[in-house]
């Protein structure tokens, strides 16, 4: 309870692992957090689409970050997660990460924003967050969700 | 007090007694001297006052007090429906129903007084008297008529004719002839300005009363009294004066406009002298006639403002009440028995699992427990069904409206009102079989009554509208034994419009070029009517129709009729269906679209113009291999039979091609949720006994 209370001032965020990087999703929008299960392929969908699975009775898609993010696709290991975030325009979604670490939480001066730019690979990064010495980056979900891939259209 | 709460239940009920109204009203105009019906009527207008009173919707209360006004007078036998009340009764249901589709939307009812409709129930109740005779049994009165139309100059000041008498005041105004009194009746008007209309009434009963005896008053004199009435009222006193002093003694009450008045006459033939005293002063016949011929119109004029209106509140506003599904009790006593069982089965797992060495009674417990939620699942999918009864009600009117717009003859013919179909659907399908019908009204019958009897068809067109359930299915079939479908109009139209090109057009079946029509902007209506034809229509009816998971067709014959077919899922949350395999990945498809399943040798896939077909019982059929769809790798060994799964969309059929079936099961369909929606040929998904997602294929979409 203490702990809780002391963040009250800033924003939490959960921190996932993603390649050697380190990214905050707001803790805001997170319904769960589930290990990895059987997916269902999806045909026709796009390649980071990976499927659907069963979240007691629903039915979720899930997104691999990774393949969203532009990196190599991975083993799925012991550590990966499925983040399962609610939105307002399509429910729930599900995101593959390598791994949870931690909650943390960030106050308005360790953020730095960054300029929203389009040609760069990080455009799904809203800010920066800088904790002891260790950078996060804080992902930009609507981004994540909304934002086709540059790649797939061409 | 606030009753905001009671709102969902009010509207409910309103809709309800709205519809209760349309029907036994449209029962009144077969049947006007029907006491049952016009009881009933009165029930439900009384009804619907209480409640729209005790909401606090005033212009609502207003306007149905006025129209059980009128019924109370119907049902004392005073006054007799007709045709032109029966118009005006409608347009008040139109208008009630506005006033509940706006408090729908917005919860305050809106600002239309409906004063029209009042009047012309304020002027039925005072001129019925004696028009609605005059008009239904012209005979009786005929000579009546003629003298009068001779003698009478027009001018409509005398309501006081329109009182009608029941046997006892007939008794007195006779005794009183015979007495030698006069019995005078009296219309008073009083000024427009005037404010305390209720006190000068008062004083014009009192100067009444010192001349004589008041024997009637139109309104009732405790309407008088407590100011419900326009600005004029009637009178019928029996006095020893004449009519002129009567009418100085009213006049002498100030802020009265003017009075008319003269010696009434009862029955036609004995006071034939009376009438000849008066006529001279007074109207007759002609007046009421006149504004007989009026309403029609203003009902024609006045009945698309408020139709159009609701539409425009209903969009702009989100709903302020939920959608309800009314249950009967017994399906809820039945969904917590099994509730009940479903808590028993529980406890006896538990004991079962604590007790030791008890393997065979888990397993014992287990059977049990399914049974128990099986027939819960089909307790909770029987509260979603709702029977079509809500929806079709209102085509008996809509179609009456119709009959008098388009100034043809027919009659719409409905069965099976009582087939149940899961509310969702129920609420949805409304939009396209009212389409259908008007399409039905308006380019099917024929608006010529002589090319009917050419046809050796009865002058009164004849709509049917039937619902049965078909296995799975509901059918509603839509069917008109009018015109039928031109199809060289629609070819040529096709044409015309590019949709096709002459050399598919010579390539076309009958049915190919039907289905033409279902395309967007295809319209053969030679006229843009308000009815039907604007180009906009049939595609949406088929896009409607299809979101439900279902399918349309027609079927046609030029000169005969034509009948369009609405197949629909009993219900979108459940199915049966075919589990198959295909490259290692389960599927589901829906047993509906499933015709046969076959098992073909590889020889006997042969190819045609590219595509690959196989000859089933002499049909050639297409056949598609999943896989290659699916997007995954066939596990079918090489030279194994293919398992084939027959899949039939209307009249077309198609082989999909699996590698393995599974089995039958009944699935609980779920959607794939908007973000990955875009696989058009997956429907959804489901989620099998062990947790597994499998996904069900839209076999329609693959055809």
């Amino acid at each position: 309870m203490n702990e809780i209370k002391s963040y009250s001032e800033a924003i939490q965020y959960i921190k996932i692992l993603l390649g050697d990087e380190f990214f905050g999703v707001d803790i805001g929008i997170i319904d769960n957090i589930v290990r990895m299960q059987r997916i269902t392929r999806v045909p026709n969908v796009a390649p980071y689409i990976k499927g659907v699975i069963n979240l007691r009775g629903e039915i979720v898609p899930i997104m691999d970050l990774r393949l969203k993010m532009g990196l190599d696709e991975i083993e799925y290991s012991k550590a990966t997660r499925i983040i399962i975030i609610k939105t307002e325009s399509y429910g729930k979604i599900g995101l593959i990460v390598d791994a949870v670490k931690e909650v943390v939480a960030l106050e308005d001066e360790q953020i730095e924003k960054v300029p929203y730019d389009s040609t760069e690979e990080n455009h799904f990064v809203s800010g920066v967050g800088k904790l002891e010495g260790a950078l996060i980056s804080l992902l930009d979900i609507v981004t994540v969700l909304t934002d086709k891939q540059i790649k797939e259209e061409g | 007090m606030d009753v905001s709460q009671y709102l969902d239940i009010f509207i409910d009920e309103s809709k309800e007694n709205l519809q209760n109204l349309n029907t036994q009203i449209l029962e009144l105009e077969q049947e006007p001297g029907n006491m049952d019906t016009i009881n009933e009527i009165f029930r439900a207008a009384h009804t619907l006052k209480g409640m729209a009173g005790t909401m606090g919707y005033k212009r609502m209360q207003g306007l149905t007090h006025n129209m059980e006004n009128v019924f109370s007078e119907v049902r004392n036998g005073t006054v007799k429906v007709n045709a032109s009340i029966i118009d005006a009764l409608f347009q008040c249901l139109d208008a009630l129903d506005e006033y509940v589709s706006n408090i729908q939307a917005t919860g305050d009812e809106g600002d239309n007084e409906n004063s029209n409709i009042i009047k012309i129930f304020n002027d039925f109740l005072a001129s019925k008297g004696e028009s609605a005779p005059a008009a239904e049994a012209g005979e009786e009165k005929a000579d009546k008529a003629e003298e009068n139309k001779e003698a009478a100059p027009a001018g409509d000041d005398d309501h006081w004719r329109d009182i009608k008498y029941n046997d006892a005041q007939m008794g007195v105004i006779d005794k009183a002839k015979n007495e030698g009194k006069n019995v005078i009746g009296l219309t008073v008007y009083v000024q427009e300005t005037c404010i305390l209309k209720a006190a000068r009434a008062f004083l014009v009963y009192k100067a009444m009363e010192e001349l004589g005896e008041i024997i009637v008053s139109n309104p009732p004199a405790q309407d008088i009294e407590d100011e419900k009435f326009d600005l004029e009222f009637s009178l019928v006193v029996i006095t020893d004066a004449t009519p002129d002093q009567a009418i100085k003694a009213a006049l002498n009450v100030s802020e009265i406009d003017r009075v008319a008045g003269g010696i009434v006459e009862v029955a036609a033939g004995e006071e034939a002298e009376a009438e000849a005293e008066t006529a001279g002063t007074e109207t007759a016949v002609a007046a009421p006639e006149e504004k007989k011929e009026a309403e029609p119109e203003k009902t024609t004029e006045t009945s698309p403002a408020p139709a159009a209106a609701p539409s425009k509140a209903v969009e702009k506003k989100k709903p302020v009440v939920n959608r309800t599904v009314r249950v009967d009790i017994e399906k809820l006593d039945d969904l917590m028995n099994l509730v009940s069982e479903l808590i028993i089965a529980k406890n006896s797992l538990v004991s079962a699992a604590t007790t030791k060495g008890s393997g065979n009674n888990v397993n014992e417990q287990i059977e049990y427990l399914e049974s128990v939620t099986t027939n819960l699942h089909e307790s909770v999918m029987k509260v979603r069904m709702v029977p079509i009864e809500s929806v079709v009600n209102k085509f008996p009117r809509m179609i009456r409206d119709l009959q008098k717009k388009l100034d043809k003859k027919m009659e719409l013919y409905m069965s099976g009102e009582e087939t149940e179909l899961d509310r969702t659907v129920v609420d949805e399908i409304g939009d396209p079989l009212m389409h259908l019908l008007r399409n039905s009204a308006d380019h099917g019958i024929e608006s010529d009554v002589k090319l009917r009897k050419e046809r050796g068809k009865p002058e009164t067109g004849s709509i049917w509208l039937d619902a049965y359930q078909d296995g799975n299915n509901v059918v509603i079939e839509v069917k008109d034994d009018g015109n039928g479908i031109d199809i060289e109009a629609v070819k040529s139209k096709a044409l015309e419009r590019e949709v096709i090109t002459p050399e598919q057009a010579e390539n076309m079946s009958e049915q190919e070029i039907i289905n033409l029509l279902f395309l967007p902007s295809f319209s053969t209506a030679k006229k843009v009517s308000d009815v039907s034809g604007r180009g906009v229509g049939l595609d949406v009816v088929k896009s409607k129709i299809e979101s439900l998971s279902g399918e349309v067709d027609v079927k046609t014959k030029f000169g005969e009729g034509s009948k369009w077919t609405i197949r629909l899922p009993l219900t979108l949350a459940i199915i049966q269906s075919l589990m198959v395999k295909v490259g290692g990945e389960k599927y589901a498809v829906p047993l509906g679209n499933i015709q046969t399943i076959e098992s073909v040798v590889p020889d006997e896939i042969k190819t045609v113009q590219g595509k690959e077909v196989i000859n089933l019982r002499g049909n050639v059929i297409p056949i598609i291999r999943l896989n290659e769809v699916l997007g995954c790798e066939s596990l079918r060994q090489e030279n194994e039979d293919y398992v084939v799964v027959v899949c039939k969309k209307g009249d077309a059929l198609a082989g999909l091609v699996i590698d393995e079936l599974i089995g039958q099961q009944e699935i609980v369909i779920k959607s794939l949720g908007k973000y990955i929606n875009k696989s058009k040929i997956i429907s959804g998904a489901t989620i099998l006994g062990d947790g597994e997602v499998a996904l069900i294929i839209d076999s329609n979409a693959l055809i």
